[in-house]
């Protein structure tokens, strides 16, 4: 076991490498680029054996990657924002396909404006596509979940692709300590990809990814599609348990951070948890009583492992890094469905959108979320979605405004 | 005039076998399916088809296929990108002995005009710049035909789809041009009528390690609008009025495999088609008429230099209109 500084880009190069992926498509996109000249270079040197070869777009990259895994060979992709809406398409054949592959997305926000700083519109778009998706807070945690994805993807309950997201800048070019595992023990975590689906072979001729032409039928494999998603958290606790035993590392469905006789909640997803959980420890030193809980398996969604978890809480608050235009945020209204289905109704649900694009979310924000949800009431009426800013930042709008020449004639409040 | 045949002296020469059994949810006379057929018998058995949507997507139906080869729908625009992952693969595990050499198989993608003219021509682009070892068959009917006839960059002058709004400006892109433009290790246009042609290209093909591409003119009864029976003399006519030449290049030098001595006048390959009746009722237009054959007659005229196989100037039983 080597310990060393790493980008969130090499641990997910290294996730790669120590998952002995054989194939990699690849295309450039910032801030995802470093992971593939990383894998670039580890082909070259001869430290990955296999093939690393560059496509024309993300929409031809995974679905080479697709075809790749449907001709049994463990393969690896990479990439950010434009590039997982541009292959969107693809990401719903290739779970179509049922096949196993991971899929590592460094999240950016999506144009237009175009932008480079992160939030969670990308990888979001992705929710409905049949992926299974794994939701990293630090570079360890890239490295460990693309092991873990593998495991998840390759076990014949659950046979699809996974995609591993971590955040942008933040993740992607921010160094941390990773403990790197020895390749015999990731080897003794993860054996050699040994294909549950059929494979192209002269011997045994297949067809994959035919037509369905009757809603019956068609109705038969997306559900099927649904209850394998879901089989992921099975798969998922199992490989945890193996990994906990071999790596000390261990990682749930979901987070819990000081939840234990919480009567307040945020729920968070990404490398922005790590920001609350700063504000959480301040709290705590107060004496108020408030944890977090980090979503870390996106999909399947751990409904009931969520509504258990927030079952004692007076008031929850649900910070999403996301925008869903017309709606709010896309967690909280997740959040809600999981605790409605599961007749947990906390006094206090309220939905706050905050980091788009990579905006800071300050302490300050935090604690006028703890202060929203400390005050509000059970029967305060219904709130929307409250918008994350602070004066300075408003003062920075105002001022970009002011040059590009548009007057602002009120005063902001 | 035709090039000295290597390998298939007739049609009676041309393998017996058939991967591409009867019945197929396709429409009857499909030129298309005939090229499948015909170029399917010449590769043999081992073949893994990977389909861009369009109409011969159908052919596997959930649970048929009349395919005894592999197949992969991609989607419409990567096929090609598909046909990267799969020879990739087949080639990691080949050379790292996982492989057997008898359980190896040639790749082949499967598309309409829309997808090769259109929305796939990035995918594939890609895969020759590559030098990708892969087959291409483009079954061209010069227009979406799968959904219902809708203008292609693929369609011709003056050819009428269910979106053409300007059927007089609209003009067939050169895709064998703009292949050929990547020197790709080999690249033809061929007929269903010319089986023979068609396999002499597919064997001449199979020695060459890269991309392999075939341009095959599909014609299609219900797109053109014709009765399925005259589907062969159709495409025999579009042969020998010129229209659509029989050629191969390989690395990028191009030779005419049939030069036909004396060219039909091209109208009468247009005519018998729905497609072209607005040229000749309730009025016939000479204008168009005149247009459509120079530009036919301008094409065999400028071969020179780039032809090994020199055509002579055309011989059409008409004088060109000025």
């Amino acid at each position: 076991m080597v310990r060393q500084l790493l980008t969130g880009n090499a641990a997910a190069a290294w996730g790669a490498r120590l998952a002995r992926a054989e194939y990699v498509p690849a295309f450039p996109i910032t801030p995802q680029t470093e992971i593939i000249e990383t894998l670039a270079d580890w082909f070259a040197d001869g430290s990955m054996p296999g093939k690393f070869v560059t496509l024309d777009s993300e929409h031809s990259m995974l679905t080479a990657a697709g075809a790749a895994a449907a001709t049994g060979v463990r393969t690896f992709a990479a990439t950010s924002s434009q590039g997982l809406v541009y292959a969107l398409e693809v990401l719903y054949s290739v779970a179509g396909w049922r096949v196993p592959l991971v899929l590592v997305n460094v999240s950016r926000g999506l144009s237009a404006p175009i932008t480079l700083g992160p939030d969670h519109n990308d990888v979001l778009a992705a929710r409905d596509t049949g992926f299974v998706q794994l939701h990293a807070e630090t570079c360890q945690e890239v490295l460990d979940s693309v092991l873990l994805a593998y495991r998840i993807a390759e076990d014949a309950r659950v046979s699809l692709p996974v995609l591993v997201n971590l955040d942008g800048f933040f993740l992607s070019f921010t160094r941390e300590p990773v403990e790197i595992p020895e390749a015999d023990r990731a080897r003794e975590f993860l054996g050699d990809f040994t294909p549950v689906q059929p494979v192209f072979r002269a011997s045994r001729p297949v067809a994959q990814g035919v037509a369905v032409l009757e809603g019956g039928l068609y109705s038969y494999f997306r559900y099927q599609m649904h209850r394998a998603v879901q089989n992921a958290v099975a798969a998922h606790t199992a490989a945890a348990t193996d990994f906990e035993r071999l790596f000390g590392r261990r990682y749930g469905t979901i987070e819990s951070y000081r939840l234990d006789g919480a009567d307040v909640a945020l729920v968070m997803a990404g490398s922005f948890t790590t920001k609350a959980k700063a504000a959480v420890e301040r709290w705590r030193s107060q004496g108020r009583r408030v944890g977090v809980l980090r979503l870390r398996m996106v999909r399947p969604f751990p409904a009931a492992e969520i509504a258990a978890t927030l079952a004692g809480c007076r008031a929850v608050g649900v910070i999403d890094q996301n925008l869903s235009p017309g709606l709010g945020g896309i967690f909280f209204h997740e959040v809600a469905g999981a605790l409605a289905a599961h007749q947990v109704q906390p006094p206090v649900l309220r939905s706050f959108i905050g980091g788009l694009g990579g905006k800071d979310i300050s302490q300050a924000e935090f604690d006028h979320v703890l202060e929203t949800l400390e005050s509000a009431h059970a029967h305060d009426g219904p709130h929307e979605a409250e918008l994350l800013f602070t004066r300075t930042e408003w003062d920075q709008v105002r001022n970009r405004l002011a040059l590009a020449g548009k007057t602002w004639e009120r005063s902001a409040t | 005039m035709r090039v000295a045949r290597e390998h298939f002296k007739s049609p009676k020469g041309l393998p017996v076998e058939e991967y591409l059994t009867p019945g197929s949810p396709l429409c009857a006379g499909c030129g298309g399916l005939t090229t499948l057929r015909l170029m399917h018998k010449v590769l043999g058995e081992n073949v893994v088809i990977v389909n861009a949507a369009g109409c011969m997507t159908l052919l596997a139906t959930f649970p048929f296929t009349p395919l005894k080869s592999s197949w992969l729908y991609t989607t419409m625009a990567s096929a090609s990108a598909g046909a990267q992952g799969v020879r990739d693969a087949l080639d990691i595990l080949r050379d790292s002995g996982r492989l057997p050499p008898q359980e190896d198989l040639q790749v082949l993608v499967l598309a309409g005009d829309g997808s090769t003219y259109d929305m796939g021509l990035s995918s594939t682009s890609s895969a020759i710049h590559r030098g990708l070892d892969f087959w291409y068959l483009c079954y061209d009917n010069e227009a979406y035909g799968n959904t219902g006839f809708q203008l292609s960059s693929a369609s011709p002058e003056a050819s009428h789809t269910s979106t053409s709004i300007d059927l007089i400006h609209q003009r067939k892109k050169d895709l064998f041009e703009i292949w050929r433009a990547h020197h790709p290790a080999y690249l033809a246009s061929v007929s269903a009528h010319d089986a023979v042609d068609l396999a002499e290209k597919v064997e001449r093909a199979r020695s060459l390690r890269g991309p392999k591409l075939f341009l095959s003119l599909a014609v299609c009864p219900t797109g053109w609008g014709f009765d399925p029976e005259w589907g062969d003399e159709l495409a025999h006519l579009a042969v020998e009025t010129g229209v659509w030449p029989l050629k191969e290049a390989v690395a990028g030098v191009v030779r005419h495999t049939y030069i036909p001595n004396r060219f039909r006048p091209i109208a009468d390959y247009l005519e018998p088609q729905r497609r072209f009746r607005h040229l000749f009722q309730p009025h016939r237009n000479e204008a168009v008429l005149a247009q459509m054959q120079a530009e036919v007659d301008a094409y065999w005229a400028g071969l020179g230099t780039e032809s090994t196989l020199t055509p002579r100037a055309p011989e059409t039983e008409h004088a060109p209109r000025v």
